[in-house]
């Protein structure tokens, strides 16, 4: 178990990591999630005792890392996957790594097996693809057989089907009652391998629950309704009607309406009992990744501006928009954290296309959506 | 279900930098899951060998060792030996030092007489040999900071002046075992292809070759080939421990190897250029205390001090390395990688 205690970490003026708490516990899949530069990667290297903490404790097991009995055969880590000598070969990487820790040194062939690189093992790792490199910092990880294990960002370089073995390999080491701390600035990559979540933006915790629990609170869908343009009494008469019967009703910049709270069929009968014509009646889904985003986007660290290109147009036009985020850099939070999804967030942009959910009939008819992650990259 | 859930786990969101105080969000209520019960489904199937459930956690059937400096030893070994830059650096030693004395040797043994101690020729060679040592003695560590692989030994070892002590000696015994074998050869070429020079009468009270004039033939005493082999062998492996030490203070492979050739050649290059009589006593001390003198004088041909045999030198020097050792080992074990 990791236990993190008010953990702090400034680098000069700037706060890395602000008064982190919480605990990752054995049997589970915990992910670590922030946007880039969030303090993850700090995080991690506090854990393992390579930055020592401005204030605050982490410790495994209740030990702190330096102080761990054993520390290469309690805990493994990817770190990230470059953190090797690249003259060297994969074989000689893990020997080393074996030797210094009183591993056995058929154990590095084990691992190389369990990763796949046995075919590569003899050659420098300079010439690895990084997703051969995350496969021999996993193998890194792997070789103590530790109880704890840490992945940085562990799928990233890595194909469709590595990126499934990583998923799969988490897993079976949490099912096996080993604690696994994964960070990814990926949701829905999370939401995939994780069972429980931790968030930070910004260096401070924004969330610690169970992804059962986030994508309850953060995948309910909504209806998205338009009447005839031009005609205000319809869309009046319809919004009244809707509200009467339990709906929530938001009007979109477009003119169009966001329900929720209504199934479709139902929408339409109303629709129907008032004598309004529909141009469009769609079923929405919010997206997990768009839930997050608007958790973290006031601590997002490197945010781009759109392109001017100065000189170059006519006059300005209306900035694309993503999020509505405040122009400024480094924004204040929004206040009152991420609030549950109501009715007029995560509005797509004006002229966006709208996020191609899963087929969804009624929409509410599938409670935490099967989530596709191919549908937030 | 389509009703947006009560807002149950929104945690504070604290104002921007610097953040006074955010309270850490209450654990969701939730029991722990038993150790060994998985949450999920699949029964363990292992990447490893046979391991299964037990206790607390997880255990592994790996049978587990308590390490000390042998195995850092083992791994260091393991990591020099595995990389290219040590192969050519130390050959590049030997056939520096072995090929310029060779053509030292003949390019003066038609000749009379040298004018110099029999094994002093050594030196010309090993000058630049000591160099590749000293690049190797820096890029042992930085090629760690570099690359991060310094994070992983770290992550292995948590014991970090183990992991330095270890790299230490096994760079040092290397340096030293090649150096040896560069220098003895040296010294052999010599003292075969030179030995029978005869020396001018007019010579015999050259100070420079007190010792080294018997029956008016040049010759190397027992002192001479200690100095010219194992002296400064030991002294060029020190030089590339120093060099390993401002590597692990600067963690920068060219800072470092700059730095070094700083250490070794600014000295003498200063003192070049100090002509005027006012200088001239700094001047001496710059020439004696230089490192190249040091290494001279082991050879027998100080730059000044006309009976110096640079044993004096090489004890500094090596107070010098413990020093930087001890350093670098300080900031090895206290500040952030």
């Amino acid at each position: 178990m990791i236990e993190a205690t008010g953990l702090t970490k400034s680098f000069g003026s700037k706060t890395a990591v602000y008064n982190l708490t919480f605990r990752v516990q054995p049997g589970k899949v915990t992910g670590f999630l922030g946007p880039n530069g969030a303090g993850k990667s700090t995080t991690m290297r506090m854990i393992l005792g390579l930055d020592t903490p401005s204030n605050g404790t982490v410790t495994i097991g209740g030990y702190q890392y330096r102080q761990l009995p054993n520390a290469p055969r309690q805990v493994g880590a990817l770190l990230d996957a470059n953190a090797k000598h690249g003259g060297r070969s994969a074989r000689s990487h893990l020997l080393c790594l074996a030797q210094l820790s009183g591993i056995p040194a058929r154990r590095v062939d084990e691992v190389l097996d369990v990763v796949g690189l046995t075919q590569v093992a003899g050659k420098r790792s300079k010439g690895f693809s990084l997703g051969m490199g995350q496969r021999l910092g996993i193998a890194a990880a792997l070789l103590g057989d530790p109880q704890v294990l840490l992945f940085d960002e562990p799928v990233n370089g890595l194909d469709p089907e590595g990126i499934r073995w990583v998923r799969e390999l988490m897993r079976r080491l949490a099912g096996e009652g080993r604690t696994v701390f994964v960070s990814s600035h990926l949701m829905s990559e999370m939401a995939q391998t994780a069972d429980h979540l931790i968030v930070i933006g910004r260096g401070q915790l924004m969330a610690d629950l169970p992804v059962r629990a986030f994508i309850e609170q953060n995948s309910t869908g909504f209806a998205r309704v338009r009447t005839p343009d031009g005609e205000e009494e319809q869309r009046e008469t319809l919004v009244r009607a809707l509200t009467e019967d339990g709906g929530q009703v938001l009007a979109e910049p477009e003119g169009t309406l966001k329900v929720t709270g209504l199934e479709l069929p139902r929408i339409s009968e109303l629709a129907h009992r008032v004598d309004v014509r529909l141009w469009e009646l769609s079923p929405h889904h919010a997206s997990l990744e768009e839930a997050y985003m608007r958790m973290t986007q006031g601590a997002v660290d490197f945010r781009s501006t759109a392109d001017q290109r100065a000189g170059l147009q006519g006059p300005p036009q209306p900035p694309y928009g993503g999020y509505q985020e405040p122009v400024v850099g480094i924004g204040p939070p929004q206040p009152g954290g991420y609030p549950p999804p109501q009715p007029g967030w995560g509005a797509p942009p004006p002229g966006a296309p709208v996020p191609a959910g899963p087929p969804v009939v009624p929409h509410q008819a599938t409670p935490p959506a099967p989530y596709r992650p191919e549908d937030a990259r | 279900m389509s009703t947006p859930p009560p807002p149950q786990q929104a945690p504070q969101h604290a104002p921007a930098t610097p953040p006074p105080h955010v309270p850490p969000p209450h654990q969701q209520g939730q029991p722990p899951v038993q150790p060994g019960q998985a949450p999920g489904q699949q029964p363990p199937q292992v990447p490893g060998p046979g391991q299964q459930q037990s206790g607390p956690g997880y255990s592994s059937p790996i049978p587990v060792v308590t390490t000390h400096l042998g195995h850092a030893i083992a791994s260091e070994w393991t990591k020099i030996r595995t990389v290219r830059s040590t192969v050519w650096t130390l050959a590049l030693t030997v056939l520096l030092t072995v090929g310029i004395g060779l053509a030292f040797a003949a390019a003066l043994s038609a000749e009379d007489y040298v004018g110099m101690p029999l094994l002093a020729g050594g030196f010309f060679g090993l000058m630049f040999g000591q160099l590749c040592v000293i690049t190797l003695g820096v890029l042992v560590i930085t090629s760690e900071y570099g690359t991060g692989m310094i994070r992983t030994t770290l992550t292995a070892c948590p014991q970090r002046s183990r992991v330095l002590i270890a790299k230490a000696l096994v760079f040092f015994v290397l340096a030293f075992s090649v150096t040896l074998l560069a220098t003895g050869l040296t010294a052999l070429i010599h003292s075969s292809m030179l030995s029978d020079q005869v020396v001018p009468s007019y010579d015999y009270d050259d100070p420079y070759m007190e010792g080294s004039i018997e029956n008016g033939e040049v010759v190397a005493t027992g002192g001479h080939w200690l100095g010219a082999t194992v002296g400064a062998s030991l002294y060029v492996a020190l030089l590339g421990l120093l060099a390993l030490s401002v590597g692990t203070l600067l963690r920068h492979s060219a800072g470092a190897i700059t730095t070094m050739l700083g250490v070794v050649l600014v000295p003498l290059l200063v003192a070049l250029f100090m002509v005027g009589e006012s200088l001239r006593d700094f001047r001496d001390k710059l020439i004696e205390y230089s490192p190249l003198n040091g290494l001279a004088s082991l050879f027998r041909i100080p730059m000044i001090g006309e009976t110096a045999t640079g044993w004096p030198m090489l004890g500094l020097l090596a107070g010098v390395t413990a020093a930087a050792m001890i350093a670098a080992l300080a900031r090895l074990t206290t500040s952030d990688v």
